[in-house]
């Protein structure tokens, strides 16, 4: 085991390398284009022997990613936001396929309007799509997290393809203490892929991917995958149990940050969680009793994990780094579905919208959030979901427009 | 490179390998030629199909193919083709799976793919040097969907999009050009009625490394509108009208297979479907018929010169 600073991008990196990758399908695209580029200085450098070929689009890449697959090596694939959406019609096809790799999502904001900095929208667009995911809060995890999905993605009561969600700059970019496994370790916890039957060859033709007739057997496959999914949760504790056994370290699939004697808690994904974390300190310096309960695992949706997390608390903040517009927080729809009616008495949920496009989610906030959620219970009523924003913000989004407006008029007095 | 084993009809493969029974309509030009095709290259090969009519070929639990397929989606067939032959390159390069295993892949898709969504994935693939076989049946619309206009449609075809006076007012895309500026190794014509050269070709393509880019115009009732037993017709009237060249591409060269000695005038061909109908009835459309027959001749007297 060896120590290093390494970006998010640098541990996917590690964590491919160490899965002994054959083949890297890629197309570059910020804030995600670190990793392929550190993949092929290592083939380049005659340290791995993968292949990496880049493809004209991230419809093509996803495509070839399947089909490799599909033919029986060990995949890695990356990508980010507007890249992730391109290949949007293959991955739900490689899904399908039920062809397992591993595809490390840098998450960005999606356009209109386009930015380089992060929200969970580009992976949520993902959601329905049947590749697993698993959400990472630090670099090491990333590293981490690529291993264990290669060994939940590829176990045979599982098949799917599986995106390790990372946001991009807060991870990507930012250098931090990482553990890099020996490789003997890892060798023993993820062994080589075997295709089993998932393989071309000359002497055992397949038809794969091909047309059905009617609802009855499409339902037959689209079920079965659900049920694959499904599978993913058991499998999941598994594989992360032997992978702490392996390297010691513990990556459960709803990580519970001072959760049992809270009141409140606060639910979110990603990197910012640790933002949370830390008001959860402050705010129980303050003498609240709060938590901070973090779905490692999004899909499949570790419901029953979460309903005991959330059992008995009296509110719960959830802060949703994403917008479904026209309806709200992706995550905090989902909780309420986990919970409804399946509770005996549920804690009130009261949603908020932050973190969009990197936008900071300040102490002063969560520690709002808390008091409104605080309040909330009192009155038994959950408000109208919150979109996170101050007056500073908006005054400086004033003033862009003040400089917009007196430019077009400039110009127009011109004319 | 080995000489044709093909000289004369008789040398044509005897045994047929692609089962029947596909839900292709009665007559389907494109069938006809994939029929010959696999016969050439045979079941060592995996299918890697886009959105089309021949989709329909496999449908679970049925396959005409004794070899393998795998559908990928209407734009990227070349990338998947990619990613097989890469995994299979990975795997007999580190012995992990015996030579004999090793699969010819074979690109099929339509024109609308080939011409149109596929042909940034086409393209990169031509670049890279993809070991591969792209065979395109050309029927000159977007067939599966019910033959809609698409890039390869040609001038004044009535499609049911271009249903105006006029039928299509653009110009089918000169896809052989486009694939040969990208210097491949092979691009070839062919049609499914020109049983020997359509042979040859195939035979040429699975010999040589690299890219093998075919592209067979597909005569198709359903789409052209005209009787399923006049199929094998029509196909020899594009060529012998010289609306569809036979040629192929090779070391820069380009050389027509069969230069029609005399050619018939392009109506024998046109007055056979009911796409055309319109040039004919109820008047003859005396402008656009020469205008047709004017740019056939004058892509043979370059040919010529
Ligand atoms: C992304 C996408 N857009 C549209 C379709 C619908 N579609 C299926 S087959 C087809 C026509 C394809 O035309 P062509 O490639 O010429 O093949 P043909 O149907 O003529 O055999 C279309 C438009 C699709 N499958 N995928
Ligand atoms: S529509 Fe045309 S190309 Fe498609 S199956 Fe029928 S005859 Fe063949
Ligand atoms: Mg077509």
């Amino acid at each position: 085991m060896s120590r290093k600073l390494l970006t998010g991008n640098g541990a996917a990196a590690w964590g491919a390398r160490l899965a002994g990758i054959d083949y890297i399908p890629a197309f570059p695209i910020t804030p995600q284009t670190e990793i392929i580029e550190t993949l092929e200085h290592w083939i380049g450098g005659g340290q791995i022997p993968a292949r990496l070929v880049t493809l004209e689009s991230e419809h093509s890449m996803i495509t070839a990613a399947g089909a490799a697959a599909a033919t029986g090596v060990r995949v890695f694939s990356a990508t980010s936001s507007q890249g992730l959406l391109y290949g949007m019609e293959m991955l739900y096809a490689v899904a399908g396929w039920r062809a397992p790799f591993v595809l490390v999502n840098v998450s960005r904001g999606l356009s209109a309007p386009i930015t380089l900095e992060p929200d969970h929208n580009d992976v949520l667009a993902a959601r329905d799509s049947g590749f697993l995911q698993l959400h990472c809060a630090t670099c090491q995890e990333v590293l981490d997290s690529v291993l264990i999905a290669y060994r939940l993605g590829e176990d045979l009561r599982v098949r799917l393809p599986v995106i390790v969600n990372q946001d991009g700059f807060y991870l990507s970019f930012t250098r931090e203490p990482v553990e890099i496994p020996d490789q003997q370790a890892i060798e023993a916890f993820l062994p080589p892929y075997d295709p089993e039957n998932m393989q071309f060859r000359a002497s055992a033709p397949v038809s794969q991917a091909v047309a059905v007739l009617g609802g009855g057997p499409y339902s037959y496959f689209r079920y079965e995958t659900h049920l694959a999914s499904l599978q993913a949760l058991a499998v999941y504790d598994e594989v992360a149990s032997e992978f702490e056994k392996a390297s010691g370290r513990a990556n459960p699939a709803i990580e519970c940050y001072r959760t049992d004697d809270a009141e409140y808690l606060f639910v979110m994904m990603g990197a910012f969680a640790t933002k949370a974390r830390q008001a959860v300190n402050q705010l129980r310096e303050a003498g609240w009793r709060i938590g901070l309960v973090r779905p490692r695992l999004f899909r499949p949706f570790p419901e029953e994990k979460l309903r005991r997390a959330l059992a008995g608390k009296k509110g719960v903040i959830v802060i949703d780094q994403n917008i479904s517009f026209g309806r709200g927080g992706v995550l905090h729809t989902e909780l309420a579905s986990a919970i409804l009616g399946k509770s005996e008495k549920p804690p009130l949920l009261v949603s908020f919208i932050g973190g969009l496009g990197g936008r900071d989610i300040s102490a002063e906030e969560f520690y709002e959030m808390a008091r409104v959620t605080k309040e909330a219970v009192v009155d038994g009523k959950a408000p109208e979901p919150r979109l996170l924003y101050t007056e500073t913000e908006l005054r400086e989004v004033r003033k862009l427009q003040g400089i917009a407006c007196v430019e077009r008029q400039a110009l127009e007095n011109e004319l | 490179m080995t000489e044709t084993a093909f000289k004369h009809m008789r040398d044509l493969p005897s045994t047929h390998l692609l089962g029947t029974g596909t839900p292709a309509c009665a007559g389907c030009g494109g069938l006809q030629a994939i029929h010959q095709i696999y016969d050439v290259l045979g079941k060592n090969t995996v299918f890697v199909n886009a959105a089309g009519c021949m989709t329909l070929l496999s449908v679970y639990p049925f396959t005409p193919f004794r070899g393998s397929w795998l559908y990928t989606a209407m734009a990227s067939a070349p990338a998947g083709a990619q990613g097989i032959r890469d995994a299979l390159d990975i795997l007999i390069e580190q012995k992990r799976i015996d030579k004999n295993e090793d699969l010819q892949v074979v690109v099929l898709t339509g024109d609308g793919s080939a011409y149109g969504m596929g042909l940034s994935a086409t393209s990169s693939a031509m670049e890279r040097k993809l070991d591969f076989i792209y065979l395109c049946y050309d029927n000159e619309g977007y067939g599966n969907t019910g033959q809609q206009y698409s890039d390869a449609t040609p001038h004044a075809a009535k499609t049911s999009t271009s249903t105006g006076p006029g039928g299509y007012p653009g110009f089918k895309k000169d896809l052989f050009s486009i694939w040969a500026a990208h210097k491949p190794a092979y691009v070839a014509t062919v049609i499914g009625a020109e049983s020997l050269d359509l042979a040859r070709k195939i035979q040429k393509a699975r010999d040589i490394e690299g890219p093998c880019m075919i592209i067979s115009l597909s005569p198709c009732p359903t789409g052209w509108d005209f009787d399923p037993s006049l199929t094998a017709k029509v196909g020899k009237l594009a060529v012998r009208t010289g609306i569809w060249p036979l040629k192929e591409y090779e070391n820069g060269n380009i050389t027509h297979t069969r230069k029609p000695a005399k050619r018939l005038p392009v109506e024998a061909y046109l007055n056979l479907q009911g796409r055309f109908k319109h040039l004919f009835e109820p008047k003859r459309d005396e402008k656009m018929l020469a205008d047709i027959q004017t740019q056939v001749d004058a892509y043979w007297a370059k040919v010529a010169s």
